[in-house]
């Protein structure tokens, strides 16, 4: 069986961090991605992202990804792609799927770093060719240089729905308008001035009803909804589409973390069961760690530091760091973290990180 | 044409060289490296498979081999999903109907 001190599952902005940090530290390291190319979502983001320049602010997703890869390559960390980690079983052995074969690789310490997958929404039409979820038409567009619409309706107002809208007219689309069932739209104001000054419409309050087409998309009818979420009759309108993007919320890929008998617990600020991990990120299982969006939903540059932190906890539990050192370097990137979750975004994904990390200290006294 | 040979942030494309992919017994030119559900979708596939019970058709959905809608018989093997599946000179893929059957015959062992 081939072993490894550190195993990091998911090659995204959390995975790339840790192995990059973890390399620092001398620990050895093995970066597995399903994808045949290492940097997860951060290779299709092409908008500059926000916050001050020690969180990359100004740089792109792309080129985040580019630089975390450039120091990888002079790294001793082994890469392995196109590469499926199906289950963790008991004392840390992985099995991963490559070309249709499984292998099995015992790790000393696992970081989990699966990232998100997009939530869907169930309407009549929505499994019509065409439907498909905002991520995929960014994928479309910036990885395979396809557009997958011309005219485009966007479900959901928050950060993806519009940067993606956006992309989407930057990348040659006609039209695009916005629907949001909430009374005010998630999104940056940043964000949404760039699509309005290009005419889009961003219509607040409403839901969409139907789609509709023989074979694949041709119409959407969309109507407004009440306070309480439910259609006003007499406000339905059909819009002629091609493309209708889903963009409503991510949920944790933490499938592997269950599999690995990590102990979840409900976040009502985070919105979702994510497995409880202490401000070390390690789970309630020796040896597994996570970091970034699997632990909970938030942007690419809390997961850069999750992973840090993920790194700095794994070299240290196998002895490769002193512990004083990585209190030190932990608290460093904590605070950095601490910087990234503040103002009125921020701060409510801070509480609920801090409400973990104190269940945890309730856990471990039980 | 949904080819995005040129854009704004990510500049022009590289020049691509070609392999030949075999979808539901035609030739097709797919760039190499590409995955199979991004050739077929810059030849105008709208179709990858159909449902099992409904025979619904089922395209590109998640991109990112979460969903597997995108799922077709690749060489023989059905269920395969062709978002995250880069094309390889000879490759047959058709679309698949139902869960498909298994037609691959030249096990390497």
């Amino acid at each position: 069986m081939k072993r490894t001190e550190l195993a990091i599952i998911g090659a995204g902005p959390a995975g790339l961090s840790a192995a990059c940090q973890a390399a620092r530290l001398g620990v050895q390291t093995l970066l597995i991605d399903e994808y045949t190319r290492p940097g997860g979502q951060l290779i299709k983001q092409i908008h500059k992202f926000f916050g001050s320049e020690a969180h990359k602010a100004g740089v792109r997703g792309i080129d985040i990804a580019a630089g975390f890869l450039k120091e990888l390559e002079e790294s001793p960390v082994e890469m392995m792609l196109g590469a499926s980690v199906w289950s963790i079983f008991p004392n840390r052995v992985l099995s991963v799927a490559v070309d249709g074969r499984t292998q099995q690789i015992r790790a000393e310490k696992i970081i989990l770093a699966t990232g998100a997958s997009e939530n869907a929404l169930g309407f009549p039409g929505w499994t019509l060719p065409g439907v498909m979820t905002a991520g995929a038409a960014q994928t479309s567009m910036n990885i395979n240089r396809i557009l997958p619409g011309k005219k485009v309706l966007m479900i959901g107002a928050g950060n993806v729905g519009v940067i993606i809208s956006y992309q989407l007219l930057q990348a040659g689309a006609q039209e695009v308008t916005i629907i949001e069932a909430k009374d005010q739209i998630g999104a940056y104001q940043v964000h949404a001035s760039k699509v309005k000054r290009l005419g889009v419409d961003i219509l607040t309050g409403h839901t969409v009803k139907e789609v509709t087409g023989n074979g694949r998309v041709e119409k959407a009818v969309i109507t407004a909804v009440d306070q309480r979420y439910q259609p006003v009759p007499g406000t339905e309108r059909t819009l002629d589409v091609d493309l209708v993007c889903l963009a409503c919320g991510l949920t944790p890929l933490s499938d592997l973390a269950r599999l690995a008998g990590c102990r979840f617990t409900w976040s009502p600020l985070m919105g979702n069961y994510i497995p409880l991990v202490n401000d070390k990120m390690e789970t309630t299982v020796d040896g597994v760690y996570v970091a970034g969006d699997c632990g909970g939903v938030e942007e690419a540059s809390t997961a850069i530091e999750e992973g840090t932190v993920a790194a700095i906890s794994a070299a240290e539990s196998l002895g490769l760091v002193f512990a004083a050192r990585a209190a030190q370097l932990r608290q460093e990137a904590r605070q950095r973290l601490c910087d990234l979750r503040s103002g009125a975004f921020g701060e409510p994904r801070r509480l609920a990180k801090d409400a973990l990390n104190e269940e945890y200290k309730a856990y471990e006294r039980v | 044409m949904n080819r995005i040979p040129d854009h704004p942030i990510l500049g022009k494309e590289e020049p691509s060289s070609f392999v030949t992919i075999i979808v539901d017994g035609k030739p097709l030119k797919a760039r190499e490296g590409q995955m199979i559900a991004a050739a077929l979708m810059e030849n105008g596939y709208e179709k990858f498979r159909t449902t099992s019970r409904l025979g619904e058709p089922r395209f590109f959905y998640c991109g990112i081999g979460q969903c597997t809608d995108c799922m077709m018989e690749v060489d023989g093997v059905p269920g395969i999903r062709t978002c995250i599946t880069p094309v390889r000179e000879g490759m047959t893929v058709n679309t698949l109907r139902g869960l498909g059957t298994w037609r691959k015959t030249d096990e390497k062992d």
